[in-house]
């Protein structure tokens, strides 16, 4: 208890060497939390954004669909198989079927993708529930169809505009409709928005003669967690992806951000604890007569040592004092109104949204301290192994042997 | 009362004539329209006709092509060796930038090589149904079978006058499902059995593409196009021109064209 009494005036008498350390090593405190939580946060954003609107509980894909390969899916439809058809009767699942299509905006060849999805499903957020509202509407011949806001910027598209779109039927004949964009659904999930036009499933099995037909079939994600793994296996001509295989791409992402992030809070750690270590240094130097008299007043060379560790440990529980002290209120502030993302960000593949919200866990502050207080301790430590070789006539002498 | 007699002898005796008449040209109203019908070809007929018309056995084509775009016009040779309707090799002459591109079509494979990469790539796929060198044709279109009779039945819909030249418009419905076009309709020369105007229709009867045949040419006592317009209708811009320079029919092509080898000759 002396030595805790004794190390915190210590401290505290330093003055401003002391508040220097203890605000540098805050800042530390406070930018690995922040971009730890932003990481998390930006993590969890993408994954729930993804997994409403398009992943759900997992996927079954006809065995030739390769997102990858845009010559794969000529072929990728077939009849769902009655197993998997059963939980699209309990609304546990909706089919999805997807044909190549072209539109020729302002007179311009583009390839896009024309998926078909069942208006009544209630498993992904898409609302898809709007084209059953036009299909009772529309007396123009023309088909509804949906877009997203990114797919309306590129081609110029607006809500209520008709554009002709041709597409092959199962037997490679030549099809072209008019469609009416019937909604501009705004989404942070690109892979249901970009190059891309939504109709009716039925209306999509109707005219590419494809009945019963499906390119995937996506899962609720309660029937996912409620069922196990196995259970989902195993569908002859149908493989299923899990949500781990779907958000390979999303982690992979998130886990090279978090070491590119890494590299930037280990250098302002290693600069602030590099403050504490020649502070201690500085400390035991300028301080050799205090320890001589400490000696001589019958102080073992241990306790010395540790009352010179907790100094430099104290500098981290200061800091994290400090920290908590702005940096809470800050952070708070940040988590709730989010960090606005430049326009270019919308282009990179991922569900970003227009802006990223942090998530701080109490795993993450628990173990940020805790990094931040042994790492602190360790270097505090280091430079006062000196004192253990110090004789106590050098040091009433102010030498250090 | 004597006179009304007479009057009525005489229209006994002109009833009498004209049912001779009558019974004289009975025959030849029974006789006569098979006859005349006979004259007229079924759509079928016509359209075997003028696949006969149309198609040698094999065929080297010097030609350029227009392609009017929205930006200009720019023109491509090219020189095309043709054996069947299965094989076929074109070599781009000009201009220098797509000079050397050439392309083989073998069966339902098409290559491209392109001498700037020194690749040869096969197109499949969706790539089939990009344009072709920026044309209004696609990949697709030039895979085709183009035989006629062999995809389409024929119905005579009309009849017409088109660049001065009396023709028969026939729509054609597909005989079978896997056929790009559903139905087309097409206006041919009634003297010369050659199409002077195509039209191409979706399955849902949306016109896609038009053909129209602005100058033929007689060549080894066959009439062929020497100038046609394409037009992909759903794109803008006023289509893309094929000029025929120099065509020889029925010669014989070596086996080497027509191979994978030739493409980086």
């Amino acid at each position: 208890m002396l030595t805790l009494k004794l190390a915190l005036r210590n401290i505290v008498g330093a003055g401003i060497r002391t508040w220097l350390n203890v605000v540098a090593l805050s800042l530390s405190f406070v930018i690995i939390i922040f971009m730890q939580g932003l990481y998390n946060g930006m993590n969890d954003q993408v994954e729930r954004a993804t997994i409403d609107a398009l992943y759900g509980g997992g996927q079954y894909w006809q065995k030739l669909y390769d997102p990858y390969d845009p010559l794969s899916l000529t072929d990728a439809h077939a009849v769902v198989p009655a197993n998997i058809e059963s939980l699209m009767t309990n609304n546990e699942a909706t089919p999805i079927l997807i044909r190549q299509a072209t539109i020729y905006p302002e007179g311009h060849f583009r390839s896009i993708l024309l998926k078909g999805i069942d208006p009544n499903q209630h498993v992904l957020t898409l609302p898809s529930f709007l084209l059953n509202e036009h299909r009772n509407l529309k007396g123009d011949g023309s088909i509804p169809a949906l877009i997203g806001t990114r797919m309306a910027k590129s081609v110029g598209l607006q809500k209520g505009d008709e554009i002709t779109v041709q597409w092959r039927d199962v037997h490679g004949t030549f099809d072209a409709r008019d469609m009416k964009i019937v909604e501009v659904m705004k989404t942070p999930v690109q892979e249901i928005d970009n190059d891309q036009i939504w109709i009716s499933l039925d209306r999509i099995q109707e005219l590419t003669s494809m009945p019963g037909q499906a390119t995937m079939v996506v899962l609720k994600q309660k029937v996912k967690d409620q069922k196990s793994e196995a259970t989902f296996k195993n569908v002859p001509g149908w493989n299923f992806k899990n949500l781990e295989f779907l958000l390979a791409d999303i982690h992979a992402l998130v886990k090279q951000k978090t070491i590119g992030a890494s590299i930037l809070y280990t250098i302002l750690l290693f600069l602030a604890l590099l403050a504490i270590f020649d502070t201690q240094v500085l400390s035991i130097f300028r301080r050799k007569k205090e320890i001589g008299t400490l000696m001589a007043l019958g102080m073992t060379r241990a306790k010395i040592i540790r009352l010179f560790t907790i100094e430099g440990a104290f500098h981290a529980f200061l800091a994290a004092i400090v920290a908590a002290l702005y940096g809470i209120p800050l952070l708070v502030y940040i988590a709730r109104t989010g960090i606005a993302l430049p326009a270019s960000y919308d282009t990179m593949g991922y569900a970003f949204g227009e802006k990223l919200l942090p998530a701080y866990s109490a795993g993450l502050m628990i173990g940020t301290t805790l990094l931040v207080l042994l790492s602190t301790t360790v270097v505090s430590f280091l430079p006062t192994r000196r004192i253990a070789r110090l004789k106590p006539t050098d040091a009433l002498r102010g030498r250090l042997s | 009362m004597m006179q009304t007699r007479t009057q009525k002898s005489e229209v006994r005796s002109q009833i009498k004539v004209s049912s001779q008449i009558f019974r004289a040209l009975v025959p030849l109203w029974l006789i006569l329209p098979p006859l005349l019908h006979s004259q007229t070809p079924t759509g079928d007929e016509i359209l075997k006709k003028v696949d006969e018309n149309m198609f040698s056995e094999s065929k080297i084509t010097v030609l350029h092509m227009i392609i009017h775009g929205e930006r200009g016009s720019r023109t491509l040779e090219a020189k095309s060796w043709q054996r069947g309707t299965s094989e076929s090799f074109t070599e781009y002459l000009a201009p220098p930038r797509d000079a050397g591109t050439k392309m083989l079509k073998l069966q339902d494979r098409l290559w491209t090589y392109s001498p700037s990469t020194d690749r040869t790539i096969l197109i499949s796929g969706h790539m089939l149904r990009q344009s072709m060198m920026g044309s209004d044709l696609s990949y697709e279109d030039m895979m085709e079978d183009p035989h006629l009779p062999h995809l389409y039945t024929a119905k005579i819909s009309g009849e017409g006058n088109l660049n001065g030249r009396p023709c028969w418009v026939l729509d054609l419905s597909a005989k079978k499902e896997d056929i790009s076009y559903y139905s087309r309709k097409v206006w041919v020369d009634k003297m010369r059995y050659v199409l002077l105007k195509e039209n191409l229709y979706a399955k849902s009867g949306k016109l896609l593409k038009t053909m129209d045949i602005r100058e033929v040419a007689e060549v080894q006592h066959r009439w062929v196009a020497k100038s046609i317009l394409y037009k992909d209708v759903l794109k803008e811009g006023e289509g893309t021109e094929f000029v025929v320079d120099a065509l020889a029919l029925d010669v014989v092509i070596p086996d080497y064209i027509f191979s994978k080898a030739a493409l980086k000759k």
